[in-house]
């Protein structure tokens, strides 16, 4: 990733920003600029996803680039956002065995990546599990 | 009136027993626990640090109140733990609430009262009319060097005040701070971790700071202890907040609800907010709320809180953000091996 | 349209080339199909060839005038073009010389496919993949080739009867046919148990599902039918040429599971040679993943949805199995040298309809199918070759 390239998609990777076309109603995210269903009679707006949504499919990474080495292993999956489109991202577990299909999510915003120890820090979207806050 | 509009505290759900850090270093895990009063403390998951805690903590407070993100007019995270040295946390906050562009933002810095510093300068600018509302922040993911002493409070956690005039839950009546140069507690730039002066930071530090402006908060105001439902103050570990406050006349129960050291360790500029949070979780209208921080270098911050209606209308739904209870519950356990690599002590390629 | 005819093939053996660069890879390669074609390079009209990311493992762009250069053919000036298509580049390489021949432009055109992936690390090679995804979406957040590819294995077998043991059984194909083939990357065979017991890569999948790093090349040589008898006894036709293209992402497929876009190639593929799948002989398929080709096996139509780990497991994908897949020993165990892969895969077939397969033919073929996949199906191209 590049400073530019991130920084240009910023609204769109903190806060789950996508599009909508204003003739079909489509939600997209991650963002289109054109509705592939109505192409050139539609127009995309910008759209706010609340950040729920459930697991469709998902991996454990063992193995990574050198940008995520030091992650691992953790869970990257599918998820099917409540408004319809889906989305590639990592979710936040306690085991990484814990991942399931059908697992219901809610976004968070965490530390995707880093150039080094001295470059830009890449904040975004992960998921956890979306369970209520118990008292003890 | 000018005062707290709504609320959020963010915590990560790591934590790492004393006793573990004791066995590491060989030190007497009674001793250390006994001393400090701290049983366990809070660290960051892998991808966490100072501007995802205050991120959360900030979605936490505007969950609970349906504020226009584009009405905050002011973002201040004060931190001892900024993820860089040059470019603002604040910004990064106030692109992930949507409150940018129309806001002016900084980070702080006051050792562990940079968070109350930020409270302080939103009443200032809502007070004078020139924002609508004013985001304080403190967050920290505290530094302490393997086996000093700070290693085993240094902990992870934030929380975010959201300051305005309009229909406030807790109405800040005044604040008072006491500010000397007082070299007790210090972090040279480009160093990993902070030094500190020992046994030199209680009396000179944080007592002389401490007292000095609750002292000076009850002058201005004619009260004392008695008429204060709770009391909160800045925690680095259980016996410093307790001394204080039988000194200055409160009760162990004033401060209960708000000392959360024993079992989150010390958040630095997050310490003394998130111990307002857990108050407010519990306050009822009409409560009064004694607050005063501490930071080293060395300035203490006091507020003269008292909670509204407001905390129980509609309009605020405590319910729709986790509590400090809440957050210190169902915790993950590591041993030192994962602290070191969650906190980056381990030296990579 | 003119038919066109493979007139002579020629493939590097595939491994970790330390001593061989990239341009020396480019130059074995296209020496073995003019000498099989029994063609100097003057009568060569035009080159195209695929590869994926020379700039990412070489550093090297403008990678057409390079191979024809360093193929002696400056002085002619022939066109020479890359064709990028992440993993299909070689196949779309060879896809657009069977055009240009077929049109009438060219006449003796040469497809190759060249990849030099070992001058990098392993981390940065695996980063230079997952460049064939999306990589403001998925690569961003931490998807690697093998994560995707396991994310399909994940959803598959939660939709349809296919046990880890059969994902394994196509890995212990591949090496068996691997073993019988001499450019082959590993010629060793393995079992079931190697593939459970090796490590785990991205759940489900495990470092013996997946294909390895490779270095390699790949050229044929193609020329009119007409005048194919000019240079060989063996002419092999290209029956079908299709391509087709779907989502960058994986997240944004119609079904997870299934590459639409193998299933319009495929389909393409089938109506253009007026054949349907139990012609087919044989089949090179895109097995980067072992899931890949329980996929492709299905999705090319040779058995209904679910059923490909059954198939695999009875044997029926084996060299003497009702459809043989990979007999090559596929991306798995032949290698895939990424640009190379798709053309490595019409030299299979070629050496398969020629009878010259040796201890992996498959008796009697007349018809051979490639499949070769970019991405996670973004891109396929699909080509069918008979006896001519």
């Amino acid at each position: 990733m590049s400073v530019p390239r991130f920084w240009r998609k910023i609204p769109q990777r903190y806060n789950l920003i996508g599009t909508q076309c204003t003739s079909c109603s489509r939600t997209f995210y991650p963002p289109r600029s054109f509705c592939p269903d109505c192409r050139r009679s539609g127009e995309t707006v910008p759209y706010q996803f609340q950040g729920k949504g459930e697991v469709v499919t998902y991996t454990v990474i063992r193995s990574a680039s050198d940008a995520f080495a030091q992650q691992t292993p953790f869970v990257l999956a599918i998820i099917r956002l409540d408004e319809g489109p889906r989305v590639t991202a990592q979710i936040v577990v306690e085991n990484v065995n814990e991942a399931r299909i059908g697992m219901r999510v809610r976004s968070v915003f965490r530390r995707i990546g880093a150039e080094g120890d001295s470059g830009a820090i890449y904040y975004g979207t992960k998921f956890v599990p979306d369970v209520p806050y118990i008292d003890a | 009136m000018t005062g707290i509009i709504t609320y959020g505290a963010y915590i990560p759900r790591y934590r790492i027993k004393l006793e573990e850090i004791a066995r590491v270093w060989g030190d007497n895990a009674q001793d250390i626990t006994g001393g400090l009063g701290v049983r366990e403390k809070s660290l960051p998951d892998l991808d966490e640090d100072t501007a995802t805690i205050a991120v959360e903590a900030a979605r936490f407070a505007l969950a609970r109140r349906t504020i226009d993100p584009e009405q905050i007019g002011a973002v201040y995270v004060g931190s001892e733990s900024h993820p860089y040295a040059v470019k603002p946390t604040a910004c990064t906050v106030g692109e992930a609430i949507g409150a940018t562009p129309v806001m002016t933002a900084a980070d702080y810095e006051f050792a562990c009262k940079a968070g109350t510093a930020g409270i302080q300068a939103c009443m200032g600018l809502v007070g004078a009319g020139m924002v609508p509302y004013g985001l304080a922040i403190g967050s920290d993911v505290a530094q302490g060097a393997p086996s000093d002493a700070l290693e085993y409070t240094a902990a992870a956690g934030g929380a975010a005040f959201l300051i305005g005039q309009d229909d406030p839950i807790a109405t800040i009546h005044r604040t008072a701070s006491f500010t000397t140069d007082t070299p007790d507690f210090w972090r040279r730039e480009g160093q990993n971790y902070p030094r500190h002066g020992g046994r030199f930071t209680g009396d000179p530090g944080y007592f002389k700071h401490v007292e000095g402006a609750a002292n000076l908060m009850f002058e201005q105001t004619g009260k004392t202890a008695k008429d204060y439902d709770y009391a909160v103050f800045h925690q680095p570990n259980a016996k410093f907040p307790q001394r204080v406050a039988k000194t200055l006349g409160f009760t162990p129960e004033q401060i209960k609800p708000g000392l959360v050291v024993p079992t989150l360790g010390n958040t630095y500029s997050g310490a003394s907010m998130i111990g307002l949070a857990a108050t407010l979780d519990v306050a009822k209208p009409g409560d009064r709320v004694f607050v005063t921080s501490f930071g080293s270098g060395a300035g203490a911050d006091s507020f003269d809180i008292e909670v509204t209606d407001a905390i129980e209308s509609e309009a605020f739904r405590r319910s729709a953000a986790p509590t400090v209870r809440q957050l210190l519950a169902n915790p993950i356990y590591v041993d030192y091996a994962l602290y070191a690599r969650h906190k980056g002590k381990i030296v990579m390629q | 349209m003119r038919d066109v005819a493979v007139i002579g093939i020629g493939c590097t053996t595939f491994g970790e080339k330390w001593g061989t660069s990239f341009r020396e890879l480019f130059l074995e390669a296209g020496a073995l199909a003019l000498e099989d074609a029994s063609l100097s390079g003057e009568k060569i009209d035009a080159l195209y060839v695929g590869n994926m990311s020379a700039g990412r493992f070489v550093e090297q762009e403008h990678i057409g005038a390079l191979i024809a250069d360093y193929s002696g053919m400056a002085s002619r000036h022939i066109p020479s073009t890359r064709v990028e298509s992440a993993c299909c580049s070689g196949s779309l390489a060879f896809r657009q010389a069977m055009i240009a021949v077929a049109s009438g432009l060219e006449d003796v055109v040469v497809a190759a496919g060249v990849e030099k992936m070992t001058d990098v690390e392993t981390s940065t090679s695996v980063d230079a993949l997952a460049a064939a995804a999306d990589r403001e979406w998925e690569g961003f957040v931490g998807a690697t080739f093998p994560g995707l590819y396991a994310m399909i294995a994940t959803d598959y077998m939660n939709r349809y009867p296919l046990t880890r043991e059969q994902l394994a059984q196509v890995a212990v194909k591949n090496h068996y046919n691997g073993a019988r083939n001499p450019i082959a990357q590993f010629q060793k065979e393995i079992t079931v148990e190697t593939v459970l017991r090796s490590a785990l890569v991205a759940d489900p999948l495990r470092l013996f599902d997946c294909s390895p790093i490779t270095d390699g090349a790949a050229a044929v040589i193609l020329a009119p039918l007409e005048r194919a008898r000019e240079f060989t006894d063996a002419p092999i036709r290209i029956l079908a040429t299709s391509q087709a293209s779907d989502t960058i992402a994986l997240h944004d497929r119609r079904d997870i599971s299934t590459m639409d876009a193998t299933v319009a190639a495929g389909r393409r593929a089938f109506e253009m040679a007026r054949l349907t799948p139990s012609q087919i002989d044989l089949v090179e398929v895109h097995d980067c993943f072992t899931i890949a080709e329980i996929c492709a096996i299905e999705d090319l139509g040779f058995c209904q949805k679910g059923e490909a780990g059954r198939l695999t497991e009875e044997g029926e994908t084996a060299l003497n199995g009702r459809i043989p897949v990979n007999t090559s020993g596929g991306l798995k165990a032949c290698g895939h040298p990424v640009g190379a892969t798709g053309i490595k895969q019409v030299c299979e077939v070629v050496q398969q309809l020629r009878g010259d397969a040796g201890r992996r033919q498959i008796d009697g073929a007349e018809i051979g199918m490639t499949q070769n996949v970019g991405g996670t199906g973004a891109s396929v191209a699909v080509h069918i070759l008979g006896r001519a």
